[in-house]
């Protein structure tokens, strides 16, 4: 028997928080390769600590829902998992290369297979590219439009930013879009000058966030001057200093994620069978229904 | 579930592979005969060719024997231990050890009423429904079909309030997972953030969920509680105290291993007693230190400082970092006591329950406005701290 959990922070005061875990829990569940899905969490429950004592098989594949390789995913997830033979060399990684570890936890009799973060798999450039399609409406997107890529960033952990221009550098390979940037809440260059980082009429942006809460609902739309205040809301698209912004929302809430944890799963060495395919057509049978890419609100505390 | 004529062969095939020892029906191959007894039938012999007949004189135990090992599986796991409490099942040490119960039954529980059935005993039960509480959840084990009744058990799960509500006054689930949604809410609208508080909402139903679903619903609803449970009946459950939980910790809760020690006490009787949590607090500070506060009797134990208590430590121990002062203020008698009450009203979640004109509680809002209204200057008590000017 094969379990997946899903590795996600959680939110003690927002329960929109968990939404995306659950969808995509769900997702997974519904494709049917695991005989055990788990939903688990750093501030809500199962907590991280005890997820994998619940589960039955003795084959574990955790997925972290985090975009870099970072705090959570390198030390807080590893050690509450009891994994003590952790160390982040295990992973190989420059930053955005993390596949997977296999491992112990102490506290069953069972093997785990540490995945790297959803975030920053090569799969998750096509979420990106979905979103922007989704957003704008227009599934050949990309002549005369700009991209910018948007994340959290932070001085304290590079691969913040790492995982951010990663995804950038993929899509401007394709040479779809006119132009791509990768922008950052707290470094340079910062999204709250993103008109000045483009010179197309049309930018869509797409953050590479696990969750819609404050930072995408709230801090992002307000300092892009999408909006004066959050709570009256923004057009899609807005103008602002004469460039029509397409702001997606959060792109951890689109429907295509369940696809990136599987292929993780499968990287790590999970049979997974056809379900990749089979969640890809379902995601694309829902999103004819004009699902709104706004829909959720809330992230982690 | 099969037609039961379908059950004896694969039943011979086990007592000729080993044997059955199982919930008190024994059934060995010895000397080209199968051996039968039960805990309340003596031992017979039999031949293939009379197979069907003797067994029939102990279908209970047949089809017993058949929900258990062929529908429910599991050996060992946490799933299969619970599904027997739900019945009342003797646990699964003395099934493990092919015990034969007697007349009392096998009695492993932590609780004397909670003696567990033998098997004409359960099957009279099951007819009618084995009922169980776990935190606030009611747990009804019956058969499918209850006239003729071939060992296949559903599972009913609601909130324990409902007990004698009436089905069609419930709104019906059969998705286990429509169970995250229903624990994510309070009576009151209020996201609840610890799956355990005792304020699950009442008004819906799970029914005639198989053990697979009901043991799904119950983890959505109250998560890990079943492993741990089982954990604590096998003697393995792995407590972590809260000093070394403390120390544990990284970034922003790394200061929490410096909450005082009495601070730990106040916080576990703030947090941790039954009022505000179902679990049972098996943690102390440490090991060979125990916490002032009874841990509570909860169904099922808390074996680590959760989430909630991490966080709130933190906020504990940067407000314990704060020299005291003494303040010097003025209030009447009434006044005085009037904080205690607003402090007692709110520690209890009682201020909803105030009525609008009840000035008599001082806990009531035109009391506290009143109180405000004379104490306050520029926003908070006017006061004087001892030695300042």
């Amino acid at each position: 028997m094969q379990a997946l959990v899903i590795a996600a922070h959680g939110s003690h005061l927002n329960p929109d928080a968990s939404d995306p875990t659950y969808a995509h829990a769900d997702a997974v569940r519904e494709a049917g390769a695991f005989d055990e899905v788990r939903e688990a969490f750093w501030k809500e429950e199962p907590h991280f600590r005890e997820v994998v004592r619940t589960l039955e098989s003795e084959e574990v594949f955790v997925v972290p829902l985090f975009i870099s390789e970072g705090y959570f995913t390198e030390q807080v997830i590893p050690r509450e998992l009891r994994l003590e033979e952790w160390d982040p060399e295990r992973w190989d990684s420059d930053g955005t290369d993390a596949s997977q570890a296999t491992l112990e936890a102490t506290d069953v009799e069972k093997t785990v297979h540490y995945c790297g973060p959803v975030g920053t798999h090569d799969a998750m450039t096509d979420v990106i590219v979905s979103r922007a399609e989704s957003v704008t409406d227009d599934p050949d997107v990309g002549e005369g439009v700009g991209l910018a890529v948007v994340g959290h960033g932070t001085e304290r952990n590079e691969n913040s930013a790492k995982a951010i221009e990663y995804h950038a550098d993929r899509i401007r390979g394709r040479d779809r879009f006119e132009e791509v940037k990768a922008l950052f809440m707290d470094e340079e260059p910062e999204v709250d000058d993103v008109t000045d980082y483009f010179e197309s009429d049309d930018v869509v942006v797409v953050p590479l966030f696990v969750a819609d809460g404050y930072h995408t609902q709230e801090d992002i739309p307000e300092d892009m001057g999408l909006t004066d205040d959050f709570r009256e809301g923004w057009e899609i698209p807005a103008i602002v200093d004469g460039v029509r912004l397409w702001y997606a929302g959060a792109v951890g809430t689109e429907e295509l994620m369940a696809d990136v944890i599987l292929e993780r799963a499968a990287d790590a060495g999970a049979d997974v069978g056809d379900s990749i395919e089979t969640g890809r057509e379902a995601a694309e049978s829902a999103g004819d229904d004009g699902t709104d890419p706004n829909a959720g609100a809330g992230a982690g505390d | 579930m099969s037609d039961p004529a379908n059950r004896v062969e694969p039943l011979l095939e086990s007592a000729r592979d080993g044997g059955v020892r199982f919930d008190g029906f024994r059934l060995e191959r010895t000397d080209g005969a199968y051996v039968l007894e039960t805990s309340e039938t003596d031992r017979i012999e039999f031949d293939e060719a009379t197979a069907d007949d003797a067994l029939s004189t102990v279908a209970e135990y047949v089809s017993n024997w058949w929900y258990w090992q062929r529908v429910v599986e599991g050996d060992g796991t946490a799933r299969r231990a619970f599904l027997r409490w739900c019945e009342r099942a003797p646990p699964i040490e003395a099934e493990a050890n092919g015990e034969i119960a007697d007349a009392d039954g096998i009695d492993g529980s932590r609780e004397a009423d909670e003696r567990s059935l033998p098997v004409p005993d359960r099957y009279e039960a099951l007819r009618d429904g084995v009922d169980r509480e776990w935190g606030q959840l009611r747990i009804t084990t019956r058969f499918v079909d209850v006239d003729e009744p071939d060992g296949e058990r559903v599972y009913d799960l609601w909130h324990a309030d409902d007990a004698g509500t009436d089905l069609a006054e419930l709104d019906v689930y059969d998705d286990p997972r429509e169970a995250r949604e229903i624990a994510t809410y309070d009576d009151d609208g209020r996201y609840r953030p610890l799956n355990t508080a005792p304020t699950l909402p009442s008004g819906w139903a799970f029914t005639g969920c198989s053990g697979e679903e009901l043991v799904e619903a119950v983890e959505f609803f109250y998560p890990a509680t079943v492993a741990n449970w089982h954990r604590e009946r096998l003697e393995t459950l792995d407590v972590d105290h809260w000093l070394e939980t403390a120390e544990r910790q990284t970034g922003i809760y790394d200061v929490i291993d410096e909450l005082p020690r009495e601070a730990v006490d106040w916080m576990a009787e703030a947090c941790c007693v039954d009022s505000q949590c179902l679990r049972r607090r098996e943690w102390e500070y440490e090991a060979d230190d125990e916490l002032a506060i009874d841990g509570g009797d909860g169904q099922f134990p808390c074996r680590e400082p959760c989430s909630l208590v991490i966080a709130a430590a933190r906020k504990w121990t940067i407000l314990e970092s704060e020299d005291e002062r003494t303040y010097e203020l003025e209030l009447t008698t009434s006044e005085f006591n009037q904080l205690a009450e607003l402090i007692d009203a709110v520690a209890e979640g009682r201020t909803d329950e105030i009525r609008e004109a009840d000035v008599y509680d001082g806990a009531n809002r035109y009391r506290a406005r009143y109180l405000r209204a004379k104490r306050f200057d520029d926003g908070s008590l006017e006061a004087r701290t001892r030695g300042e000017q």
